[in-house]
């Protein structure tokens, strides 16, 4: 590294402070931009909706506005995940003096019309005049009033439908930059205090408090002058997609936690880790990257400080053990994902040998709202133990799925029925599945049960990265088992024997009892393996990966009986049939011979019939 | 002949391609993506092009391909079909859909038709469980489907590579 | 000073240097944790899962974590045992009922485990072979990989990858689909492989393993009209005796000839005399580059045909400077074929020559060129290791321990001690060194210079000393483990392309760690103390010999006298030298 002088430094610090006041200044202009608008639309174009056909949606908006001579009283707002996938696309109107209004499935078509008959009229007529809307158009609103939107708590996802994703200057009118701002006034102590005030814990499925994780960091000494933050965003939890939808919404928001973070523990430089099937998430982390560098927010001497620091940019190529945090380093450093002992903890010797501290991508996005509204009113929001809130992927058998930040503590029965509007096929709602493959059921009977780190471990479940998956009455929970359980065999790295071979024969034994070919002793086996891999695999993914299945054994015990029991009738007729024919058979012969005993076989010759 | 030509265009190809990663640290998988996004897989040739230049022995380089689901050994079809089999399409039915192409097509996860045609592969969340059950074909979405539409899909894109082909 | 750590195992204390791990803490209080992947040569792979136990209250690696200040260790309780049983019946699982037939039979790790723990059943469904299994790949001929039996330990790999530097190995894949295999899943014979053979070395079960050429040995031996030669590599006499029981580094020559001759061989010679005529050949190579100035500096010493082969493949423009001298074994085989066959008048065709060597790659060396065929025959017609050595002794029933010291014949069995310290890292350098001070000076060395201590010794892999010759200065580097090698070629790169004189005269390679003492071939467990015990053998053997420089072994100067002229000859170029080509790291 090159030293610098003193006198280039000086320079550095004071080009840094005028970065400072024109980044300042953009969140300003942008104020004054948008007071000469009229009104806004606010359309979805995170990935579902985008998928759904959102980009056709903004054109015939953009057309339409055009060639009713609105663009200039119209903002048209391309957004992140407003939360309601299944509906989507989605597109919000908002019209000053008016109630925002959602509509949801929206077309081409739709969209001509909305601009017609409810923008048009509506910037026409005033704010007094009440809206008289078409059947048509009144039949795909969606109520901003439904429990899917006023339960919610929104912290982490706040920005995420009312600002476009690629704009810095409305992520700094918004407050964006300004808790690094303020942390880069203070100690890097006083920032460590904060977070510790807050109570925050990982969000990456664990849920380790992030201010100890941070400490450890700040405690290891720089190794050749370096030391990293790392943001994991490979989430591999099949349905579950919230870092997606965050790092899509806008990566600045992850960017400027995590530089806080730097700040605090005194690391160089960042890396954020994403998974390659998030195309668009790549997209904003690479957009928020450049945007920082240019206005100066990455670099040397930042807004005239001392700090200094660089992020950059590496992709996942599917792996889910590559979201282990010692995996994910290997990933890193662009060799196999396979996970290594702790200690030593990366911590103490991490990328590349050096210390640093992973995060996930949700953890870090709280950050700067707690650094700008403070510890006690982050921590007045969840339970004693767990602080905030949390974003969950609701999906499966239920009515609204989408993308929901509730607080710590919310109960699953107000996730699914409030919230989710219940089963989606109106069939009773059986259980929710939450923590994806490492983690396992809620049944029914527990509705009551405020969802947060440990009253998930109480039941055998955790709370993952946020996939909660609702089945009702039809669903079986040995098929979803057996699914978790394959995925976590496919996945697994191969290192190990308890996970490599272990996972691979409990799935054997899976199979068989929900083909209608287990016994008893097969459940009891699975048990077996079940506890060795928890106790002797090296990583999360081994420790966890029996608990779909425990943890469906546990609540749906029945479940398995009957497969067995039915089972058991099936050989019963079977043998019944054999006995029948061999007696046939055993007449015809009329010989009464003694068959040897077919005892069992030695697993292993131990050839010590040599060593006489 | 003109394998060996196609051969000395690969690692040509790559050679241009890994100047911008072959000083910086642990980009190997970075390169990779980028030399498939390239050839649609990862040729041999690239390889040993890779080793080279990044200094990084063959072993190391097969070791991270065959570990990662990403990256294909072997060039695949024309059209990519990825069906989602994360929960929340398992949930809604992404096994119906694969059943569909293997009556349809006769495919498996990672086949081809043997026209080199189809490819179909199963790939785990795409981040759109909102539409579950979810299908991609080259990069286009196709969401909430049911196993008929399996076979519209198909022939959409049937038709599309003939009129492109055609052209 | 040491920092020492207390931590508690098993309610006892113990005091340990930091960074020690637990298990070896254990070790240290005669707690015996058991193990599959660990070696005490490598890098903890934490694959096996076999040696956990409780730290604190949770269950963690005992191999790969360090003990620490205050730890309370609890490495057996019935939660542990049975979770390490129940790993052992994972890991059985996927494994082959194969040990009656197993080459490792009474050797493996695993097989040894699975007595201790008395499994008696099959708990799991065996689910060998699953659809994605490699077939067996013995495409060297040196080597056998029967991924089949791989319990994926991980230490062949971090063997050949880390130790070797040759990276033939890899784990590739994952799931249960991950197996050991080169690149491409190319056979081993396409692939970089040198054949070195630590991999099998290291195989804690019959995955890898030494090509068993012993029952071709067997049907030689049985033809009547053969007339069959063996001879011994220096590094076995210390290291035989290990498989019957005897300390490591117990010389057992005598007893060695014995029983070989009891196995029916006409002739038993040593390999020894072959590494005299080496030092002969080679040291007047060096003669000639350093003090005449003909061909280029620094010469590499070239006795290692896994190291020859790493070069060809890695470093083909070193080929000039490798000595174009046979190694040992395969001047033996071309001198048996010519010299002796003419002296006791017997059609060489009808001579099988088998060499007893510690080492793999000779077994692909006696076929790498058609120098090779020097004598107008197959000059070495099978290469034995060690270990099939010593099974063919205990098949044949000789009760090794027991047997009278005998002698080898002459004359293509007596030899010096400078033969002798062949066998380990930095003696081939010694012995040339002083033979190369004869041939320089006319004058002996001081018998107290014999032993040039900078080279010596297994602990360092890259050794470095200047000496001074009849004034002129010689600058030597001795290296051993292929991993090292790079760092040297490093250097020698480096100047060549600044245009610097080179930093060395003489380089020494040894493909194997300690050199052949530690060979791929060798008896197995080998660790450092195994290695510098060897050694130790080796060097009294020396220290005891009559002569002590290859060029005063009486039956080599009459070699030269009789036959073979002077060294460097032409008869001696066309017997005794060889040539190098490049060789591609990967044949697709
Ligand atoms: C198999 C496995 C997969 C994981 N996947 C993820 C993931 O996708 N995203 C994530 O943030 N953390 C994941 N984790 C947790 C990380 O190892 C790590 O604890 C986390 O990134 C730390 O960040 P936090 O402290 O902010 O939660 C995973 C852990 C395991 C064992
Ligand atoms: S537990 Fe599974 S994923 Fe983790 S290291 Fe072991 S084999 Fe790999
Ligand atoms: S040979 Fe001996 S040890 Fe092996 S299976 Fe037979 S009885 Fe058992
Ligand atoms: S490797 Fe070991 S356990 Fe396996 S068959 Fe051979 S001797 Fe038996
Ligand atoms: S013989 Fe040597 S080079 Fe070949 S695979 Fe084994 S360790 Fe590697
Ligand atoms: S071949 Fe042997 S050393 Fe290599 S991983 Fe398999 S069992 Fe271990
Ligand atoms: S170098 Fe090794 S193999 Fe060669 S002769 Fe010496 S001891 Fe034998
Ligand atoms: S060092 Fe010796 S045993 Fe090892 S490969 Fe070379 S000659 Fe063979
Ligand atoms: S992607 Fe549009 S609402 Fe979630
Ligand atoms: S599970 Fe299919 S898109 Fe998420
Ligand atoms: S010996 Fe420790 S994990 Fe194998």
């Amino acid at each position: 590294m090159v030293e610098l002088t003193q006198e280039q430094i000086q320079k550095l610090k004071e080009l840094g402070r005028s970065q400072k006041e024109k980044l300042l200044k953009m969140g300003e202009d942008f104020k004054e931009e948008v007071k000469k608008y009229k009104a806004a639309i606010y359309t979805c174009n995170a990935t579902s909706c985008h998928s759904g056909g959102a980009a056709s949606v903004i054109d015939a908006f953009k057309e339409s506005l055009e060639t009713m001579g609105l663009s200039q009283d119209v903002r048209m707002v391309c957004t992140g995940c407003m939360g309601l996938c299944a509906t989507g696309p989605l597109a919000r109107v908002e019209i000053k003096g008016r109630e925002p209004f959602l509509y949801k499935e929206v077309t081409p078509d739709l969209a001509r019309i909305i601009v017609s008959e409810h923008v048009a009229p509506a910037l026409r007529e005033g704010p007094d005049q009440p809206l008289r809307l078409s059947n048509y158009l009144k039949s795909k609103e969606l109520s901003l009033q439904l429990p899917f939107f006023t339960k919610q708590r929104k912290i982490v996802l706040a920005r995420l439908g009312h600002s476009d994703p690629e704009n810095l200057g409305e992520y700094v009118a918004t407050g964006g930059y300004q808790a690094l701002m303020k942390c880069l006034e203070m100690k890097p102590e006083e920032v460590l205090d904060i977070i510790r005030k807050s109570g925050l814990r990982g969000r990456g499925g664990a849920g380790f408090p992030t201010a100890r994780k941070w400490e450890m960091l700040a405690q290891a000494p720089l190794c050749d002058g370096e030391k990293f933050m790392v943001c994991n965003g490979d989430e591999g939890d099949p349905g579950a997609y919230m870092d997606s939808c965050i790092l899509g919404g806008g990566a600045h928001a992850v960017l400027e936690g995590m530089m806080i973070g730097a700040y605090a523990t005194g690391a160089t430089s960042g890396w954020f880790y994403v998974r390659a099937e998030y195309p668009l998430a790549i997209e904003r982390v690479e957009l928020a990257i450049k945007q920082a560098k240019k206005y100066g927010i990455l670099g040397k001497n930042i807004f005239g400080s001392d700090f200094s620091f660089m992020a950059d940019l590496r992709y996942g190529a599917g792996a889910f053990v590559c979201g282990e945090e010692t995996a994910l380093l290997e990933s890193l450093e662009g060799k196999r994902g396979t996970p290594h002992p702790r200690p030593p903890y990366p911590t103490q010797k991490g990328l590349f040998g050096k210390p640093t501290a992973i995060n996930n991508v949700e953890t870090l996005a709280n950050v700067p709202p707690i650094i700008l509204k403070g510890p006690e009113w982050f921590s007045e929001v969840g339970t004693a133990t767990s602080k905030g809130t949390k974003v969950f992927a609701l999906t499966g058998k239920v009515k609204h799925s989408g993308l929901v930040e509730v607080p710590m503590g919310t109960t699953v029965e107000c996730m699914v029925n409030e919230i989710g509007g219940g089963t989606s096929s109106g069939k009773p709602f059986k259980a929710v599945q939450t923590g994806g493959p490492s983690g396992g059921v809620i049944p029914a009977s527990h509705l009551d049960m405020p969802i947060c780190y440990e009253e998930l471990k109480k039941l055998g479940s955790m709370m993952g990265s946020g996939g909660m998956i609702v089945m009702d009455q039809d669903d079986s929970m040995v098929e979803i088992a057996k699914f978790y359980l394959n995925f976590t065999v496919d996945e697994s790295c191969g290192k190990c024997a308890p996970c490599r071979i272990g996972g691979y024969q409990m799935l054997q034994l899976v199979k068989k009892i929900a083909d209608g070919e287990g016994t008893q002793s097969d459940l009891k086996k699975i048990q077996e393996i079940g506890t060795a891999m928890k106790q002797a695999a090296l990583c999360g993914l081994g420790q966890t990966a029996p608990n779909p299945v425990l943890s469906t054994i546990r609540f749906f015990y029945d479940e398995y009986e009957s497969l067995i029991q039915q089972a058991q009738q099936k050989k019963a007729e079977k043998q019944k049939l054999q006995a029948e024919m061999s007696s046939l058979e055993n007449e015809m012969k009329k010989l009464d011979e003694r068959k040897p005993d077919s005892t069992v076989h030695s697993a292993a010759c131990s050839g010590q019939c040599k060593k006489v | 002949m003109a394998e060996n030509e196609s051969q000395e265009k690969i690692k040509e190809d790559t050679q241009k391609l890994l100047t911008k990663w072959k000083n910086k640290r642990g980009a190997l998988i970075m390169a990779l993506h980028d030399i498939q996004g390239l050839f649609g897989y990862v040729p041999w040739e690239a390889m040993e092009v890779t080793a080279k230049e990044m200094g990084v022995p063959m072993a190391r380089i097969y070791a991270v391909l065959t570990f990662y689901n990403y990256f294909k050994l072997k060039a695949p079809g024309k059209v990519i079909i990825s069906v989602c089999d994360g929960t929340a399409c398992h949930i809604k039915g992404a096994q119906g859909l694969l059943d569909a192409f293997y009556n349809c097509l006769g495919l498996k996860d990672g086949q081809t038709t043997e026209d080199g045609l189809f490819h179909l592969q199963v790939v785990r969340c795409l981040g759109c469980c909102g539409l579950a059950p979810v299908i991609v074909v080259n990069g286009k979405t196709y969401g909430k489907n049911t196993p008929a539409d399996v076979q519209k899909i198909i022939a959409e894109w049937r038709e599309k590579m003939a009129e492109t082909q055609g052209v | 000073m040491e920092e020492m750590i207390t931590l508690t195992i098993d309610s006892k204390e113990v005091k340990v240097p930091k960074g020690t791990s637990v298990l070896d803490a254990a070790k240290m209080i005669q707690v015996e944790i058991p193990t599959l992947c660990y070696h005490p040569d490598l890098h903890p792979s934490a694959a096996c899962g076999i040696c956990i136990v409780k730290i604190n209250g949770k269950m963690l690696r005992s191999c790969c974590t360090p003990a620490e200040e205050g730890m309370e260790v609890i490495t057996r309780d019935p939660d542990i045992i049975e979770a390490r049983r129940t790993v052992l019946k994972l890991t059985l699982s996927k494994h082959p009922n194969e040990c009656l037939t197993c080459q490792k039979n009474e050797m493996c790790e695993l097989q040894s485990l699975a007595g201790k723990f008395g499994i008696r059943a099959n708990a799991f469904d065996n689910i060998t072979p699953t659809p994605f299994e490699m077939p067996k790949d013995a495409s060297t001929k040196c080597i056998v990989l029967d991924p089949r039996k791989c319990i994926l330990c991980g230490r062949c790999v971090e063997v050949c990858q880390h130790i070797q530097n040759v990276w033939a190995l890899s784990i590739l894949d994952r799931s249960v689909k991950t197996h050991i295999a080169p690149a491409g899943d190319s056979r081993l014979a396409d692939s970089p492989c040198i054949k070195c053979g630590q991999c099998t070395a290291h195989c804690p079960t019959g995955a890898l393993v030494e090509y068993d050429d012993s029952e071709r040995v067997w049907s030689m031996l049985q033809e009547k009209d053969n007339y069959c030669v063996v001879q011994i590599a220096p590094a076995v006499r210390v290291s035989m005796g290990e498989a019957f029981g005897y300390e490591p580094g117990t010389v057992t020559t005598g007893k060695i000839y014995a029983a070989l001759r009891k196995m029916g061989f006409k002739a038993i010679f040593d390999t020894n005399f072959g590494a005299d005529v080496t030092i002969m050949e080679e040291g007047s190579e060096f003669v000639e580059r350093f003090v005449n100035g003909n061909g280029v500096l620094p010469m590499i010493t070239s006795c290692c045909p896994a190291w020859v082969d790493f070069m060809e493949k890695f470093y083909p423009d070193m080929i000039p400077h490798f000595s174009t001298c046979k190694s040992p074994h395969a001047i033996v085989g071309a001198l048996t074929k010519t010299y002796y066959a003419e002296k006791i008048g017997v059609e060489p065709s009808k001579i099988k020559v088998i060499s007893i060597m510690p080492c793999t790659a000779k077994k692909f060396e006696i076929l790498r060129s058609k120098e090779m065929f020097a004598s107008g025959f197959q000059d070495v017609d099978v290469s034995l290791t060690t270990r099939e050595i010593c099974r063919m002794i205990k098949q044949a029933g000789i009760d090794f321990v027991n047997l009278q010291e005998e002698r080898a014949d002459s004359p293509l069995g007596e030899y010096t001690g400078a033969a002798t310290v062949f066998g380990f890292t930095g003696g081939v350098m010694e012995a040339a060194l002083r033979t190369v001070h004869y041939l320089v000076t006319g004058q002996e060395m001081n018998k107290e210079d014999l032993e040039v201590k900078p080279i010596l010794g297994v602990e360092k892999g890259i050794k470095e000393m200047t000496l001074n010759l009849a004034g002129k200065e010689v600058r030597i580097c001795v290296a051993h483990g292929t991993g090292n090698v790079e760092t040297v070629m490093k250097r020698l790169q480096e100047a060549k392309e600044k245009g610097e004189e080179p930093p060395y005269h003489f380089i020494e390679v040894m493909a194997c760690n300690g050199g052949c003492i530690g060979g791929g071939g060798q008896p197995l467990g080998v660790t450092d103390e195994i290695r510098k015990a060897r050694m130790a053998g080796l060097m009294s053997d020396d220290e005891f010999s009559e002569f002590r420089c290859s060029h005063q072994n009486p039956s080599i100067k009459k070699l030269y006298e009789e036959f073979l002229g002077k060294p460097l000859s032409e008869k001696s170029h066309h017997l005794l030298h060889t040539s190098y080509q490049p060789i591609p790291l990967y044949k697709r």
